[in-house]
């Protein structure tokens, strides 16, 4: 952890000298820029100490995976190593297959969905002429996404109940059966998917309306002109207009592949759909967190990390190097 | 863009209009997709027991009391959930929009002002890409004795990277004369920070505010694991455990006429109700500042 730190320093100091070394007769001037980058340097101290200690620290702390450890011997106290026990332990641990899948399954589905519906919404909003009803309907669709989880989770148990449920009532009236969304492996899964699309997609829109409203209007106006229909202008002008930025999305999105929405999932899930819903942030949860096994935990957990990291680097190094995407 | 309407009209034709009817079905119904489950949560808070068991509440309250919100008003445990998460939000609001001004600044500066910009980009960075997991964050938190302290829900967040981002993407957009003229003035960074920055990006410092609110009136789970006992709960971690977990039947205290008007069910709707007020009164700004925010984080590229 210090060493990391201390590379880090070394790094910077290194900088400096570097600086220095290329043009020594301008030493004083360089001091003097040093002197006037003094405040940046206080400023970003105390961001750059909390982002070590909560950040980095853990990063760290992934040792943990390869050791025997014992919690009261505290995070950097004397742990047996026992090198990819607790990766083999995993693996034959009966369930950690199952959420390995489930996740995969659960993630992409979320991901592709998640880039569908908010651009055919946001097409379909473009096409509405009074703006006070494309408020209105915004207005509208935003507000799942300011909800907790906690919260929309208890709405779901109650409005998906199939007893005393809305939607059981809904479906009974029409004269079908109402299933058990949450509570039957055949349904949950398809209700995870159905439910985060429900509460992100208007959240969603927002991105392409804004890239919409940058597509040149003289282009609609060629094209009325040489006779196009709407659904003609919809699919040749607003589409390829936005294409860049669906693209950029979707290759975004890619980081979230093994992100199968822990928040919803631990909020909606009971031991009869561990089979079809566990995902792996609930089975390291479970096993780590209630059942107090460290090691195998983190073990998954830096499993978990590895890959969306590598599926991370990527999703932003295809951003950068094509669409000139950049964080800082 | 009126002319463009004008001459559409002109060619609006049968199918144009079957669209825009379609259209307008299609959007009015997801509109009431997404709110008609709050509101039904609403009317059956507002409703007696009985109606709501028997499935009569749709929309409306059916047999209108507010019995349920009376037993939420005697019920301690709420609102020492919902003392901790107002004071979480004070704190956690003002240390996250502290923070992000003073990182972002620097941040918004270019090389050639500040030479280790690269270091300190790439070191906030990474933690995007790689996140220590579960287990070694709460171990972090435990070493640093924080369980059941109000700063394990404040510290571990008070960095909010994609906030730091927004921020010092605004700050660049400021014109550079500003920051010369105040220099050659003789103020100091400190100074051009508090008196041309500052006050210039009160909208954007609105943006991140509201980031900063929602996430912290929103988080449950950190509440679960680095508190030591339900009494020192957080709003939504205590929602967590009534609604998920739903254990707690109303207490014996409810005679035979309340247990008509008050159940488990409609007060738990009642709390749900209660912890969602604050979103929704503050939604006029969150959709003006939050959406402002989207746009101004993920298009700018």
């Amino acid at each position: 952890m210090l060493t990391s730190f201390l590379g880090a320093c070394f790094i910077i100091s290194r900088l400096y000298i570097a600086d220095i070394d290329e043009k020594g007769n301008n030493m004083k001037i360089k001091r003097n820029k040093f002197k006037k980058e003094i405040p940046f340097h206080l400023m970003l101290l105390p961001g750059v100490i909390l982002t070590f200690i909560f950040s980095y620290v853990p990063m760290a702390g992934m040792k943990i995976a390869f050791e025997k450890f014992i919690p009261a011997k505290g995070l950097f106290g004397d742990q047996k190593w026992i090198g990819f026990d607790n990766f083999t332990y995993l693996f034959n641990m009966p369930g950690a297959m199952a959420a390995l899948k489930n996740t995969v399954i659960i993630a992409a589905w979320k991901i592709v969905l998640g880039l569908i519906v908010p651009i055919v919404v946001a097409l379909l909003l473009n096409e509405v002429r009074s703006s006070k009803f494309r408020r209105t309907v915004q207005t509208a669709i935003y507000l799942p996404y300011f909800l907790s989880w906690v919260i929309f989770a208890g709405v779901l148990l109650d409005i998906l109940s199939p007893s005393s449920g809305i939607v059981g009532q809904i479906i009974r009236f029409f004269g079908g059966k109402s299933p058990f969304f949450l509570g039957s492996n055949k349904y949950f899964k398809s209700t995870l998917i159905l439910t985060d699309v429900w509460k992100g997609f208007g959240f969603g829109t927002i991105v392409y309306l804004a890239a919409i409203t940058g597509i040149d209007m003289n282009l609609y106006e060629a094209a009325t002109m040489d006779g196009a229909g709407r659904l003609q202008k919809m699919w040749h002008i607003t589409l390829p207009g936005i294409r860049m930025i669906v693209i950029l999305m979707t290759v975004l999105s890619l980081g979230n592949v093994l992100n199968a929405g822990f928040d919803q999932v631990q909020n909606l899930i009971s031991p009869q759909v561990y089979e079809s819903g566990d995902i792996l942030d609930t089975f390291i949860y479970r096993i780590g967190m209630i059942d107090a096994q460290f090691g195998p935990a983190t073990a998954m957990g830096v499993l978990k990390s590895v890959v969306s990291c590598v599926f991370i680097s990527v999703s932003y190094y295809v951003s950068y190097r094509f669409f000139d995407y950049r964080i800082f | 863009m009126q002319i463009m309407q004008k001459r559409s009209k002109i060619h609006t034709s049968i199918g144009s209009k079957i669209f825009n009817v379609c259209n307008i079905i299609i959007l009015t119904l997801l509109a009431l997709i997404c709110i008609l489950p709050i509101v039904n949560v609403l009317a059956m808070s507002l409703s007696s027991n009985t109606a709501v068991t028997s499935g009569k509440v749709l929309f409306w309250p059916v047999e209108f009391t507010i019995e349920s919100y009376k037993y939420v008003a005697k019920r301690q445990a709420f609102w020492q959930a919902m003392g901790t998460t107002l004071l979480r939000c004070v704190m956690g609001v003002t240390l996250n929009v502290f923070l992000c001004v003073i990182t972002a600044y620097p941040l918004s500066k270019s090389n050639l002002r500040f030479r280790s910009r690269t270091v300190y980009t790439w070191s906030f960075f990474l933690t995007m890409l790689i996140n220590g997991g579960l287990i070694p964050s709460f171990m972090t938190v435990k070493s640093l004795g924080l369980l059941g302290s109000i700063w394990a829900l404040i510290l571990p967040g008070a960095v909010p990277v994609f906030s730091v981002v927004l921020m010092l993407n605004f700050f660049r957009a400021v014109p550079p004369e500003l920051e010369e003229a105040a220099i050659v003035d003789g103020a100091g960074q400190w100074q051009i920070l508090m008196k041309i920055y500052i006050p210039i990006s009160k909208a954007s410092m609105a943006t991140i505010c509201l980031f900063a609110l929602v996430y912290h009136w929103n988080s449950w789970f950190d509440g679960i694991i680095y508190m030591n006992k339900p009494s020192q709960y957080p709003l939504q971690s205590y929602l967590n455990t009534i609604i998920i977990e739903s254990q707690s039947v109303t207490s014996g205290a409810l005679d035979w006429q309340q247990m008509a008007l008050v159940s488990e069910r409609t007060v738990k709707c009642a709390q749900i109700f209660l912890s969602t007020l604050p979103i929704i009164l503050a939604y006029p700004f969150l959709q003006r500042y939050f959406v402002k925010g989207m746009v101004m984080g993920s298009v700018k590229g």
